[in-house]
């Protein structure tokens, strides 16, 4: 290494003490901001919060309808964009997090563990923001169109959020209890699984009659129902009866078994 | 800031079991204020476990601790102290500087991270990813994090492990410095010749017992080097 006491650059070091926190939300806010520049560098979390559901899309464009129509693949990419970045990208970053002790330094800072929780859920908020407008923007310009009203998309914008913090909740339960490596391969896993049988860009209806129920209980077919039902002018009632019992267990079950130290 | 206690630390009957060990057994301890405390274990010891209950991370199952006369991870006490993990500590993507300059950003009186790079020589690497940087080179920078929000206490887990001889020495001398400037320090090492070089106040701990204190000069009459003192009041782990 470079000879880590070289006295050299500008001016004496004043090390006098002088403790003191910035106010909370600079803290919070300066958190959300790294993670968020952290986030965008990273290859492979871009492939999973862009790359793939704009594949989906333009699949959906390209084969006008045989594969999805674009009607249902746009807010269905919607919900996977959610999916990916609440859940899988938040699980990996954050097992990474604790195994390099990331997670036991920031916590003795005056960010805190609330702190560090709250700027990484404003990152997760910041992700799906950039990633809800590209994604709309395109699938506008590949020709959806869809039929919002006033009450469908108040009701997608609080799925949208109920999901979020649910997913997040389950990252965090993964995270937090598991090896790194390990939490890299289940997120990995789970992602793949429920994006394919999760209903979460396949509707309900075109699974077997007998799955349909155990398929209508998970976190994510709630989230892509309720999303599509949205973008053709519908309200349901019953993915936000699902994603509040999945958030309810998910939150209070992460609140006691995570571990921030590996 | 002078604390508003004589000690900067205050460890008394501290029990902490991990999987039914005892891995901290009624540790008592105090570190002076303005003074530099080294805790002296061999490996599994409990220096670390001691050391997450300073900054409240492992909630005790007996004893207390007082951190700057407070409850450790209580807001005063994180605003007040700096800690240099043993661990990496940093993201694997952030760059040196990127990470200073965030950890600066938590602090309202931080020091200036340009010239906290230069003085630590991180200059030469500021921009490479944390991933790259070599084992001494990451020691730079989480002893750089743990210094940059001025604190009253500083807590360090074997800050020089992986340093080669020159940085070695050179971080001895910034650490008389901080204490020259009034912060307390307080070190976990496994190297004799640096509790030799620096120590006012020395805790020896075994097995998560305090096996001997006091200072060099103290522990040292007779005749015996630290080392052996530290041979024979602590056990070994092989493997």
């Amino acid at each position: 290494m470079s000879a880590a006491g070289t006295v050299s650059g500008p001016g004496p070091l004043d090390l006098s003490p002088a403790p003191g926190a910035a106010p909370a939300g600079t803290r919070v806010l300066r958190h959300a901001l790294t993670e968020f520049r952290l986030l965008v560098r990273n290859g492979e979390q871009l492939l999973l919060a862009l790359v793939i559901p704009l594949a989906i899309l333009v699949l959906a464009a390209l084969t006008r309808g045989r594969f999805v129509p674009l009607a249902d693949a746009a807010p269905s990419v919607l919900a996977l964009a959610v999916w990916s970045s609440a859940f899988t990208s938040t699980a990996i970053a954050t097992g990474f997090e604790r195994r390099y002790g990331v997670l036991e330094r920031l916590a003795a800072t005056p960010l805190g563990r609330g702190g560090l929780l709250l700027g990484k859920a404003l990152a997760v908020a910041l992700v799906l923001l950039a990633q809800l407008v590209v994604l709309a923007v395109v699938a506008l310009a590949l020709g959806w169109r869809p039929a919002y009203t006033g009450a469908s998309v108040l009701a997608s914008l609080a799925l949208l959020v109920l999901a979020a913090v649910a997913f997040v909740a389950l990252a965090l339960l993964l995270a937090g209890r598991l090896r790194a490596e390990i939490t890299l391969a289940v997120a990995n896993l789970v992602y793949v699984v429920l994006l394919v049988a999760g209903g979460l860009v396949l509707p309900v209806a075109r699974y077997p009659r007998v799955l349909q129920p155990v398929v209508e209980a998970l976190p994510t077919a709630a989230l892509g129902e309720g999303l599509r039902a949205g973008a053709a002018g519908t309200v349901l009632g019953w993915p936000f009866a699902v994603l509040a019992v999945w958030l309810v267990v998910a939150v209070l079950v992460a609140r006691r078994g995570f571990r921030w130290t590996s | 800031m002078a604390s508003p206690t004589a000690f900067a630390l205050q460890v008394r009957d501290l029990t902490v079991r991990l999987g039914g060990t005892a891995v901290l057994d009624a540790l008592s301890l105090t570190a002076a204020d303005g003074a530099l405390t080294a805790v002296l274990g061999p490996n599994g010891a409990g220096k670390t476990t001691l050391v997450r209950c300073c900054t409240g991370l492992v909630r005790p199952d007996a004893g207390e601790v007082a951190v700057l006369g407070r409850a450790p991870g209580s807001p005063d006490v994180t605003a007040a102290i700096g800690v240099m993990p043993q661990s990496t500590g940093a993201w694997s993507g952030i760059r040196a500087v990127e990470l200073l300059r965030y950890l600066a950003s938590l602090y309202a009186h931080p020091l200036d991270v340009d010239a906290l790079v230069a003085r630590l020589g991180i200059g030469a690497y500021a921009r490479t990813p944390y991933r790259r940087l070599s084992g001494g080179q990451q020691q730079a920078v989480n002893l750089a994090g743990a210094l940059v929000g001025r604190p009253s206490l500083v807590f360090l887990d074997e800050p020089t492990a992986g340093m080669d001889p020159h940085a070695r020495r050179a971080t001895w001398e910034l650490l008389r410095e901080l204490r020259a400037a009034g912060a307390s320090v307080v070190l976990t090492t496994h190297a004799m010749d640096e509790a030799e070089a620096l120590a006012d106040q020395v805790w020896m701990i075994d097995r998560g017992r305090v096996a001997a204190s006091g200072t060099v000069a103290e522990l040292t009459t007779g005749g015996q080097t630290l080392e052996d003192v530290f041979l024979t009041r602590t056990h070994g782990v092989v493997g």
